[in-house]
């Protein structure tokens, strides 16, 4: 078991790896970069020079890159091209808003999506399925630019309930952020929840069709009972890894709804830095946002080997 | 008078087809099932057999409905009650042993939970009373151990074991009737007649009746009291036990035991022709009429009601069944005679293979290092003569299946030889091998549902090895294609149809006919038969015999089923644990199992006969890898010699016969020991 974590870790870390040589790479071969653009029209010569040997882009891509990676794993992102700031200081109330929406959304996400995937498995094919199923493929198939803008329509400019964009500083706190992100998390929340109640539900009805559900009606057990001893729990041990899946497709999600909403997290940091060719900010976020798509998928799959005791005598054996 | 557990009135069961017709499954089924008494529901697949079972407890598949009828259980009809009414009843009144327990037993949750379920349900009994119940139930089955059993989830278990809790939590309600849906069904030889004993001992014990839903004919004349025989959802006959099987009065009954090849009989059985029809296409006449020998143009426009004969004191749904009256065995000792062509020359010939599943370590493969010490298969020495035909039997994980994959090439030996055709030596990498070798050795699967691509037409699926290996076009493919199809009897109009259009009995002839269109001089046969209804199997067999004849061509043929094995072997190998015990002539095998195991696998044989007992003389253990030093069945062996069992490899010895073994026993000795018993 011990052994499976580090492996599993370890294979997180050549992941992240290869996640901050690519982004490099990928910043580095772009044309254009960020004395370019922060100059503008004075870029050449002597002032060109100058600003390359300020921000150090005059030394050899690689040995930027090696002492760059060297103060990651210190914990030190180094400093921002545009704004000359100390990244982990730039980062840090980013990253706290972006928590703030994610978990919001997953808070209410996933408990609604348990409970409609369930509802329209049990229901299969009666009213309730019919009106939970129409709508989730139909939150589903919207993107949410579109859904979150129709949002903004609907509640804040005709209905005039809540504000339409966030109006909060980068630093602000939690409690005053709350009410500024309801809008954001129900667009998010919505595409989220279809999603996974779709997956819960197959896997609902796949279980509900086993042989050993129709053998515990033989066996004279009562509906409901079967359903929470039988059902739901050999049902939503898959969806621990679809809600993984969800979470870490949600940190794009974010991204695209961040900037809609105008709110002042990681996603709109990423479109701003890229824009600037601020290649350490983008490298640093690069590697934020996948080291929590690895650590949740990680968790996800340590819950279903604790959850399943099937793999979980598995492993012992070995 | 004897008393009646459930009684089934005129039921009918069935589904709305999309045309929206009203298509049934069940026809007017009429039948009482009395205390105490064991029935036995026999049919083949598609029969209506486990949806008859089911309606007895109330229970309807999703999409299917009650036309019409009822099934009486304590004078209430229990199609007609609600949801609390039935959960009162079933597990309590009449409960259902599954047909395969590993799948059946919710996974998340322990044995011990599962029975003490049962028994909250349905007893009133204290938690410490449930306790020692759960013991006493698990004990009753023969399970070793019962507390450590409990404490288990059901995949730590072992299929018979599975089973057995399955039984044990069917009892925990001490139920009026017991239903049983194919419980030995997928259950190895040895655990099958296990099982089987005892369910036979649990009916006496408890006076349960029992209503027990097979194909297997064998394993309903070993529990059942009576017998009613179904085909296309009709009752067709049904009467006591050695009637049916001994003096079977419908022309179905008859072709059908007919066509199960069997211990006591040489030679291949007879098949049936044709094919149970799809529900709903009869509209009028006998359903069995297509197909009936006996068949007169009355059966066509009339149909057959159940008529009591009581002199036999059975039930039959036949015009004609005096006609069967008399017709008792004479014509199944005329069971076709195989003919062989032997010829004394080596084609194959596999000398000390080991194959091992077991992975190799990072670090062994970075050093190239090999654990060999205990293969699952090994030392495996065999010599096959071209137009014999080998059979390799065993119980599931004997390493026989293996075996036959590493001669294809699809696993890669890692010990040993293989020489094809006297001195050509085929690598164990199917890549480094010449097409020639290829095609030279071809395959057909168990399962032809898996091994039939079902995106490709008949004439795809039969043209893939025409074109690979003889580069054949155009006109000349297609000749040729229809040709073999001919070969296995299929018309030309199969050419455009897909696997899920055909039957069961269609899809393997069609996998028969890809490997002969590469025109092999060795087939590979992997539980061939084995999906198969009994009727088709006899088909099928007869189809490889005629085959072989034709062409000469080399059967390797792994089976589980020894009969069959008698059936169409020339000589037969046993393995246990990935090791040979026997090697021998089929007819001396049969007649003198020298090896201690193969004499327990012939006694677990169940034989469509009430009165051929199975010989139970092994426990039915399950090794889940060979044991490092000595003989390979000293686990389990009845006549274990000793210490030397357990250290050294038993010496081959050949007796007269030619049957060769591997036992520290003199092999005479073990005749005479077999013979006293």
């Amino acid at each position: 078991m011990l052994i499976l974590v580090l492996k599993r870790i370890l294979l997180g870390l050549i992941t992240l790896f290869i996640v901050s040589l690519i982004t490099f790479v990928g910043v580095e071969v772009l044309p254009g970069d960020a004395c370019t653009t922060y100059l503008e029209r004075e870029a050449y010569g002597a002032a060109l020079e100058a600003c390359y040997k300020r921000l150090g882009l005059d030394i050899p891509a690689y040995e930027r890159y090696v002492s760059w990676a060297i103060g990651v794993i210190q914990g030190d992102f180094g400093y921002s091209l545009s704004g000359e700031m100390k990244i982990n200081d730039v980062l840090g109330p980013r990253v706290k808003n972006s928590l703030v929406l994610a978990s919001a959304s997953i808070l209410i996400g996933i408990p609604i999506a348990l409970l409609l995937g369930i509802i329209t498995a049990l229901w299969r094919d009666k009213m309730p399925d019919i009106i939970i199923s129409t709508f989730t493929i139909f939150s589903m198939t919207i993107p949410e630019f579109i859904s979150a803008t129709l949002l903004i329509l609907i509640v804040a400019i005709w209905l005039e309930w809540l504000p339409g964009i966030v109006i909060v500083p980068t630093g602000a706190s939690v409690s005053e952020l709350l009410p500024n992100i309801i809008l954001p998390v129900i667009a998010i929340s919505m595409i989220m929840t279809a999603h996974m109640a779709r997956m819960v539900r197959s896997s609902v009805i796949q279980v509900m069709a086993s042989d050993y559900v129709q053998m515990a009606i033989l066996k004279g057990v009562p509906y409901w009972k079967m359903v929470f001893k039988h059902v739901l729990p050999n049902a939503l041990l898959p969806a621990i890894n679809v809600v993984a899946l969800t979470i870490a497709w949600l940190l794009g999600g974010v991204v695209v709804t961040e900037v809609v909403f105008n709110y002042p997290g990681l996603g709109r940091l990423v479109i701003e830095s890229i824009s600037n060719r601020d290649l350490p900010v983008v490298q640093a976020l690069a590697i934020i946002l996948a080291s929590i798509y690895v650590i949740i998928n990680l968790i996800a799959d340590l819950l279903t080997l604790m959850l399943n005791p099937r793999l979980k005598s598995l492993q012992i054996k070995k | 008078m004897q008393q009646v557990v459930q009684e089934i009135k005129n039921l009918s069961i069935g589904f709305t087809s999309k045309k929206g017709e009203q298509i049934s499954i069940l026809k007017n089924i009429s039948t009482t099932i009395n205390k105490g008494e064991t029935v036995g529901i026999v049919g083949e697949s598609g029969s209506g057999k486990s949806t008859l079972a089911l309606a007895m407890m109330g229970y309807v598949k999703h999409g299917l409905f009650t036309i019409s009828g009822e099934c009486i259980y304590q004078s209430n009809d229990i199609l007609k009650m609600k949801n609390r009414e039935l959960e009162n009843i079933r597990g309590r009144k009449i409960a259902m042993i599954p047909q395969n327990a590993g799948q059946s037993l919710t996974p998340n949750l322990k044995i011990g939970y599962q029975i003490d379920e049962a028994l909250r349900l349905h007893t009133n009994f204290q938690k410490e009373d449930r306790d020692v119940k759960i013991s006493e139930l698990l004990n009753k089955v023969r399970l070793p151990s019962p507390e450590i059993i409990a404490k288990r989830y059901p995949h730590e278990l072992s299929g018979g074991q599975q089973q057995r809790v399955a039984v044990a939590m069917a009892l925990a309600g001490s139920p009026d009737l017991l239903l049983l849906d194919e419980p030995t069904t997928g259950l190895d030889v040895t655990t099958q007649a296990h099982v089987l004993e005892l369910l036979n001992f649990i009916a006496k014990d408890t006076g349960t009746s029992m209503v027990y839903v097979s194909h297997d004919l064998g394993a309903i004349a070993q529990v059942s009291d009576r017998v009613i025989v179904m085909y296309s959802g009709e009752i067709v006959l049904d009467g006591p036990v050695r009637t049916i099987l001994k003096n079977p009065i419908h022309p179905y009954t008859y072709g059908l035991l007919k066509s199960i090849p069997k211990l006591t009989l040489s030679g291949l059985p007879n098949s049936m022709s044709g094919s149970q029809p799809q529900p709903g296409t009869i509209k009028e006449g006998c359903s069995f009429y297509d197909r009936c020998e006996f068949a007169e143009d009355k059966c066509k426009i009339n149909t057959p009601e159940l008529e009591f004969v009581s002199e036999l004191n059975t039930s039959v749904r036949c015009f004609n069944h005096k006609k069967l009256h008399k017709k008792k065995d004479e014509d199944t000792k005329s069971s076709k005679k195989v003919l062989r062509k032997l010829t004394k020359n080596e084609i194959l010939d596999i000398s000390s293979v080991s194959i091992s599943y077991a992975k190799q370590k990072f670090i062994e493969q970075l050093l190239n290092k090999i654990d060999d010490t205990n293969p699952t298969v090994k030392d495996i020495n065999i010599k096959i003569d071209k137009g014999e035909t080998l059979a390799l039997v065993g119980e599931s994980g004997s390493g026989k299946s293996t075996i036959l994959k590493s001669i294809a090439g699809l696993i890669k030996a890692k010990n040993g030889i293989i020489k094809f055709d006297k001195n050509k030596i085929l690598s164990n990498d199917l890549k480094k091998r010449d097409a020639n070798y290829l095609r030279a050795i071809q395959l057909i699967f168990q399962n032809p549902d898996e091994s039939l691509n079902p995106n490709h037409t008949v004439e795809e699926i039969v043209s893939q090895p025409l074109k690979l290996y003889f580069g054949l076009s155009g006109n000349e493919l297609k000749q040729k294609i229809i040709e073999v199809l001919k070969k296995v009897r299929l018309g030309e109009f199969y050419l455009t149809r897909y696997p899920r259009q055909l039957s069961g009995g269609e899809k393997q002839r069609v996998a028969v006919a890809r490997a002969f269109a590469a025109k092999p001089d060795i087939i590979l046969c992997d539980e061939v038969t084995s999906a198969l209804d009994v009727s088709v199997q006899a088909a099928v067999l007869n189809l490889l015999q005629e085959l072989k004849v034709d062409f000469g061509t080399t059967y390797i043929f792994v089976s589980h089923d020894l009969a069959v094995v008698k059936a169409i072997s020339d000589r037969v190998a046993v393995l246990y644990q990935g090791r040979l015990c026997e090697i021998g002539p089929s007819e001396s095998v049969y007649k003198f199992p020298s090896h201690p195991y193969t004499e327990v696998l012939l006694g677990a044989v169940l034989e469509p006969d009430p009165d051929i007992k199975p010989k139970l003389v092994a426990e039915d253990i399950v090794e889940e890898k060979p044991p490092e030093k000595g003989c390979s069945f000293q686990g389990r062996c009845p006549r274990l010699l000793g210490q030397i069992c357990k250290t050294d490899v038993p010496p081959w010895q050949i007796d007269e016969n030619g049957n060769a073994i591997r036992c520290h026993i003199k092999i005479n000795d073990l005749k005479n020991q077999q013979t006293s018993n």
